[in-house]
């Protein structure tokens, strides 16, 4: 993939301090030298080719709601029924399958800890498997973007 | 403390920013409440540390960084906030969580993540960085990510914790 160098600016330069002004897209135009129509357009045509997600916040967990990381293990012939079943709950974000005896990674968000528990409850029962629940206890991480290497 | 319109605004938010030349206005349509107070709500959740950054969020695979590794470490208790202090100085690391151990069936506390563009570049960060932070003696393991099942972009749902039908729109 080819990006031109305003492209590549836009996709690295502006994941944190996201302009707070009534015009964010003119504010970026102006600091690059090109126009706003440029800046929308660019950001639109990344975003329709899924190079970016979105322009968004990401928010520090459990300020607000209650979430955990859980993780299964399952026999490789159910695993795809189970993530079925876990991906079906709209509290579920992200599940993943992993390389480990662990092989089903997701991450569930509800408004408290005893919501968080009957859904665990239900998921377990729903799939026949148990899980093995890992919330955060200390994030170390301060989140600054990701910074994209272009050149290889 | 956050009111209903802040954990509104988050929830929009996590969706995504418009992009069209007045966003917060448009957010603010949706609120039922002006640009400006829009632009101060975000401002003050940056402030309080609820929202931990602003921008854009880019696709890691889309744009060739395919090799996502979750490795997981069993570092001593008492070492946990030196070394996480050490691991999170390394640029190519993406997160670093503590978390609780599970037994002897899983003994690891210390989660980080690292994207690379493949797996060769990734065990070589690794391994730099279990050097670095005098990891040699530490047990871990790497789970590369395989197949992505679900992976929806709203991390916190206010419509969930209220129960009130609010329009993806």
């Amino acid at each position: 993939m080819m990006f031109t160098l305003m492209q590549k600016k836009l996709l690295n330069n502006y994941q944190q301090d996201f302009p707070l002004s009534t015009t964010p897209y003119k504010d970026i135009a102006l600091s690059l030298g090109v126009s706003e129509d440029d800046v929308l357009l660019a950001f639109s045509e990344l975003k329709n080719k899924k190079f970016i997600n979105r322009i968004g916040s990401i928010i520090t967990p459990n300020l607000i709601g209650t979430s955990s990381l859980i993780a299964m293990a399952i026999p490789e012939n159910q695993l795809q029924s189970v993530a079925n079943i876990v991906s079906s709950y709209p509290e579920v974000n992200h599940n993943y399958e992993r390389e480990n005896r662990f092989n089903l990674w997701f991450v569930l968000i509800t408004k408290n800890e005893k919501d968080l528990q009957s859904i665990i409850e239900a998921i377990e029962t729903e799939a026949g498997f148990k899980t093995m629940q890992l919330p955060l206890l200390a994030d170390y991480f301060i989140n600054l973007g990701f910074d994209i290497d272009f050149d290889d | 403390m956050i009111d209903y319109i802040d954990r509104q605004l988050i929830t929009l938010l996590q969706k995504g920013l418009a992009i069209v030349s007045r966003p917060y206005a448009l957010l603010g349509k949706q609120l039922d409440i002006t640009e400006d107070e829009v632009i101060s709500r975000i401002s003050t959740l940056k402030q309080i540390g609820l929202i931990k950054r602003l921008g854009v969020i880019v696709n890691h695979r889309r744009l060739n960084y395919c090799a996502n590794a979750m490795v997981v470490f069993d570092v001593p208790d008492h070492l946990v906030e030196q070394i996480s202090g050490h691991v999170c100085q390394f640029d190519f690391v993406n997160l670093c969580y503590l978390r609780p151990r599970h037994g002897e069936e899983w003994s690891y506390n210390l989660y980080c993540m690292i994207h690379g563009k493949n797996r060769e570049k990734v065990l070589k960060q690794l391994a730099h960085l279990i050097h670095s932070c005098g990891l040699t003696s530490v047990n871990y393991e790497v789970l590369f990510s395989k197949k992505c099942f679900k992976q929806r972009s709203a991390f916190y749902n206010a419509n969930l914790e209220q129960e009130k039908v609010f329009s993806d729109g």
